[in-house]
């Protein structure tokens, strides 16, 4: 296992999109490992999506596991994840591994069913709320090549503008 | 990352708002040498007001001076204060305190008192005046940093509700992600 450099903003390479993985097969289990060693060297990350090390692939891991009071499904690798269903907004604060020294308020949907594979290719669907679903659709983001920075809005205004997230 | 800028200054600009301060301003600093921190710009009650991270390839006296003309024209009052600390110096909040009441002298009086005997560390504090011109009702938003639980601080701040204020406390969960 490696732990992989994390590509930090202003470097281009943040804004590719990701392509989907279409082989499950032992160098995919390898790299998750090292993705989940990234993860775990940082600064307390509740997710890491591959393109923050330059694997421009739709992969991510999650895991609110240590947060008993927050409701989640544990630890996660999502391959090909896609959200299904959106509901309701909320405004939360958010940093990242790729954007050092910053915290800005982000308005994520409250409810979110998402569908995605496991490292073996399953399918798996999940219903998710609160800081998971949150987590969640940070994480996806960047495999579209978007950062929370992209999203930040101002805490006084912004929260009543947007109904309709994405 | 670590701040490589030495010598940052408080900026501060207060005038009558219209369209083309910030450029203006900008401009200027940049012409004199400054580099940009953190800044926040904000309009209250309708009046333009920043507050700018500047820091100085030139004397204070020069920056001011440089200043002046676009102060001038556009009306606006300066401050430019030695700042200590530099970028990076944030403490992350833990918690907010959302407070709503029948506007009365006193509430932010009386709500930070009973945070700071908490010992709340008070990071953001942003308030408005909203409802009708002849019952007007005040709101607040804090955000700020403490080791006391959300239950202990919410007991605290339970005599705010007899004087007719309404307190929630909830706590700031910052993503990494």
């Amino acid at each position: 296992m490696a732990i992989l450099d994390i590509l930090k903003l202003p470097d281009q390479r943040l804004k590719q999109v990701s392509e989907p993985v279409d082989s499950f097969d032992q160098s995919l289990r390898d790299f998750i490992a090292d993705l989940e060693e990234t993860r775990l060297a940082g600064p307390g990350a509740v997710g890491i999506a591959a393109p923050q090390v330059a694997h421009f692939r739709r992969i991510v891991i999650l895991d609110l596991s240590s947060r008993p009071k927050t409701p989640n499904h544990g630890h996660l690798v999502l391959i090909n994840p896609e959200i299904t269903h959106w509901e309701g907004f909320a405004m939360g604060r958010e940093g990242c591994l790729s954007v050092p020294d910053y915290t800005g308020n982000v308005i994520r949907a409250t409810q979110i069913r998402l569908k995605a594979q496991d490292a073996d290719g399953v399918e798996h669907q999940y219903e998710m709320e609160g800081f998971e679903a949150r987590a969640v659709q940070h994480e996806l983001d960047h495999l579209d090549g978007l950062l929370f920075v992209d999203r930040v809005v101002s805490r006084r205004t912004d929260l009543y503008r947007r109904k309709v997230y994405k | 990352m670590t701040d490589t800028l030495s010598d940052w200054n408080l900026l501060t600009l207060v005038g009558a708002d219209r369209p083309g301060i910030v450029s203006r301003v900008t401009r200027v600093l940049y012409e004199c040498g400054c580099n940009l921190g953190e800044a926040s710009m904000i309009r209250l009650g309708g009046n333009f007001t920043i507050m700018l991270m500047v820091s100085d390839a030139r004397p204070e006296t020069e920056i001011l001076d440089a200043l002046a003309p676009v102060a001038e024209e556009l009306g606006l009052r300066i401050h430019l204060d030695p700042l200590s600390g530099g970028l990076h110096q944030h403490l992350m909040p833990n918690v907010q305190v959302r407070v709503t009441g029948a506007d009365r002298a006193g509430i932010v009086a009386d709500v930070t008192e009973i945070l700071a005997e908490q010992g709340f560390n008070i990071l953001e504090l942003e308030s408005d005046v909203a409802g009708e011109r002849e019952r007007p009702v005040y709101i607040m938003n804090i955000q700020g940093y403490s080791d006391r639980t959300i239950e202990a601080l919410a007991d605290a701040l339970v005599p705010m509700a007899a004087r007719g204020v309404s307190v929630d406390v909830s706590p700031v969960d910052v993503l990494i992600g």
